[in-house]
């Protein structure tokens, strides 16, 4: 159950280029998120930026009651946050929405992120029993790459795609899937990145008959449900489609009921 | 010791305070039940339900735009027969009215909603004639005199409950559409629906609503809606209910000296959960430091420079 919450901020780093960590003091959200869920945060009070701002929770520490956000500037509401001090207070919305499945059924995982898809990746892999887990990664180019290390730790195996080829593979995250995919016998694909992405990562895995979860991003008015603004489109089980909510009935879907626009 | 009495009566609609969730950002109640008691919100004007079941508009269906914001869902709602099995079991715990916001596409529809709802255990019915969403009918019928005199009469013949008509600000005089919804057998009003707007993504070249326009609401339309609220006073003698950008007691405070017997929240509550709350204790908070002792006491009590 999410919970309307005054939190702490313990500090703000710059991690690269344009991203930022937060860590908060929330003994709620730390006990009681999972990996795919984020928190909706109202970046100042007043009207300069006035609907709350969705940030994917990337990771917690249970033990000292805080968790970590990645978040890159890209308008007027992560600037905001971006200049927060510690010792402030925000104002945040948590744990929203519907976490990645994971099923100890799963063993062998693959997780495919791009970009600032990545973050809720890293508490998924920190929370799965899986046996076997591959990361595939992709940025830019070698400025935005981040959390690389805590990648590595966490998986058996990371592997870099950079748009430009400035560090590890040149090319999609995608290929690098699919080169693997046949081998490595996936139970499951974790995927949450850029809409191109994520359509091409369905069709992989539809391809090979794999299992795969994909967390989506939309604009949302409230991010608790209660709105009808971040709709996705998805096929019923009559064979139609409906729209459903991202925030409440996502972020996080299964990749074959999606219906990509 | 508080002497203040909050509660109101609006044609026949009690209520213990004069702040109601607005239609279509409160959903049915059920996702904002798990932030706040709905015991303490007055009323609730449920999502704009329609005869059958309906999808909505393709995504992104919002844009931030300052001080407010663009919607565009297009009356995503599991249509009036859904609401009443499911929905009017869950609200009915809670002692908060229930007003259900109805639009049709065709006059026909808008009054086998009214009949249906007859028979439902609702307090009142809102008719949504102000939808800037949806393509046919709905918005139509709220925009000229005749219209508005037309679908009221008519589903005024077929609806046992309290009729609030909600009114478009997309018009040239809403005094004169408000007279025509009164002449016709509304026994209350509600303004103002969203503005129609738009927002453009300048480096796509394209609206970032996926509807293309969109309406407007939030703190940015505050000033036009207390306008219209004031005009329409001025004209009929039903009650009025006061909506657009409320955020604060402050706010629902100009809209009742401006005429409006109650208030509803709609923005508001999909930052803050809680929204209606706060409003209602800042009415408070208002009255007290005023020596007002009856919600009815600051209708109305505006002064105009002269
Ligand atoms: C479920 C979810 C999880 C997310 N997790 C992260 C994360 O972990 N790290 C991160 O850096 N970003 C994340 N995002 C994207 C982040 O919400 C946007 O970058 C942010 O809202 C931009 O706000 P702004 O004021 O800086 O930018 P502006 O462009 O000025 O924002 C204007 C409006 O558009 C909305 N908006 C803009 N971009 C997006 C977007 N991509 N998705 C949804 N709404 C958007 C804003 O919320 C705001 O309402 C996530 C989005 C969603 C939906
Ligand atoms: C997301 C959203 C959905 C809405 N849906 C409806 C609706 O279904 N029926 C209706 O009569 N008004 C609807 N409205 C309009 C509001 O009820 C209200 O008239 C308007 O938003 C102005 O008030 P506010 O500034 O407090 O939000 C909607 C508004 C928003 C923001
Ligand atoms: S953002 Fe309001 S329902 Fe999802």
């Amino acid at each position: 159950m999410s919970k309307l919450l005054k939190e702490e901020i313990i500090s703000v780093e710059k991690a690269t280029e344009g991203i930022y960590r937060m860590t908060v003091a929330s003994d709620y959200i730390s006990a009681n998120a999972e990996p795919g869920q984020f928190v909706n945060i109202k970046c100042c009070e007043g009207v300069q930026t006035l609907l709350r701002r969705p940030v994917s929770i990337c990771s917690t520490d249970r033990a000292k009651g805080r968790y970590d956000l990645y978040f890159q500037v890209k308008g007027a509401g992560t600037k905001i946050l971006a200049g927060k001090k510690s010792g402030d207070f925000i104002d945040i919305l948590g744990p929203l929405g519907r976490s990645f499945d994971l099923d100890i059924g799963y063993r062998r995982i693959a997780v495919v992120g791009g970009g600032i898809g990545i973050f809720p990746l890293l508490f998924l892999l920190n929370e799965s029993k899986a046996v076997v887990k591959r990361s595939y990664l992709g940025f830019r180019s070698s400025g935005y790459i981040v959390l690389q290390e805590e990648f590595r730790q966490k998986s058996n195996s990371l592997e870099i795609a950079t748009d430009d080829g400035s560090y590890g593979m040149k090319g999609f995250v995608t290929d690098m899937l699919e080169r693997d995919i046949l081998s490595e016998e996936f139970d499951m694909i974790y995927a949450c990145g850029p809409t191109p992405m994520l359509k091409k990562v369905t069709e992989i895995a539809k391809k090979h008959n794999v299992r795969c979860q994909i967390s989506l991003e939309q604009r949302m008015g409230c991010g608790f449900g209660a709105c009808l603004t971040c709709a996705c489109e998805t096929r019923t089980e009559e064979g139609g489609s409906q729209f459903v909510r991202v925030c409440a009935d996502g972020p996080v879907f299964n990749s074959e009921d999606v219906i990509f626009q | 010791m508080s002497n203040i009495d909050l509660s109101v009566d609006i044609c026949g609609i009690k209520m213990k305070n004069p702040v109601i969730a607005a239609s279509g950002t409160f959903g049915f109640g059920r996702e904002h039940a798990g932030y706040v008691d709905l015991n303490r919100i007055g009323g609730i004007s449920v999502k704009g339900l329609t005869l059958e079941p309906r999808a909505g508009n393709k995504p992104p269906r919002v844009a931030e735009t300052p001080a407010g914001m663009l919607n565009s869902v297009g009356l995503q709602n599991p249509g009036v027969r859904s609401f009443i099995r499911e929905e009017i079991p869950f609200l009915r715990q809670y002692s908060t009215a229930i007003i259900a916001n109805i639009a049709g596409n065709t006059t026909e529809e808008y009054c086998e909603m009214a009949e249906i709802l007859s028979d439902a255990d609702i307090d009142a019915v809102e008719l949504n004639v102000s939808c800037p969403n949806v393509k046919a009918g709905c918005v139509a019928f709220g925009n000229t005199p005749q219209g508005i005199a037309e679908i009221t009469s008519l589903v005024r013949k077929y609806c046992n409950k309290p009729l609030i008509v909600k009114l478009t600000p997309n018009v040239t005089s809403i005094a004169d559409i408000a007279k025509a919804a009164e002449d016709a057998g509304a026994d209350a009003l509600s303004l103002i629906n969203t503005l129609l707007g738009m927002a453009i993504d300048i480096e796509t070249r394209r609206p970032i609503l996926a509807n293309n326009t969109g309406g407007l609401s939030g703190p940015a339309v505050k000033p036009v809606a207390v306008r219209m609220v004031y005009e329409v006073c001025q004209t009929v003698k039903i009650p009025v209910i006061g909506m657009g950008g409320i955020f604060s007691g402050k706010d629902a405070v100009e809209f009742m000296l401006a005429g409006a017997s109650a208030v509803m929240v709609g923005t508001a509550c999909l930052v803050y959960p809680d929204a209606c709350i706060k409003v209602c204790e800042g009415i408070e908070e208002y009255m007290r430091r005023h020596g007002f002792e009856r919600t009815a006491d600051i209708t109305g009590k505006l002064v105009l420079n002269t």
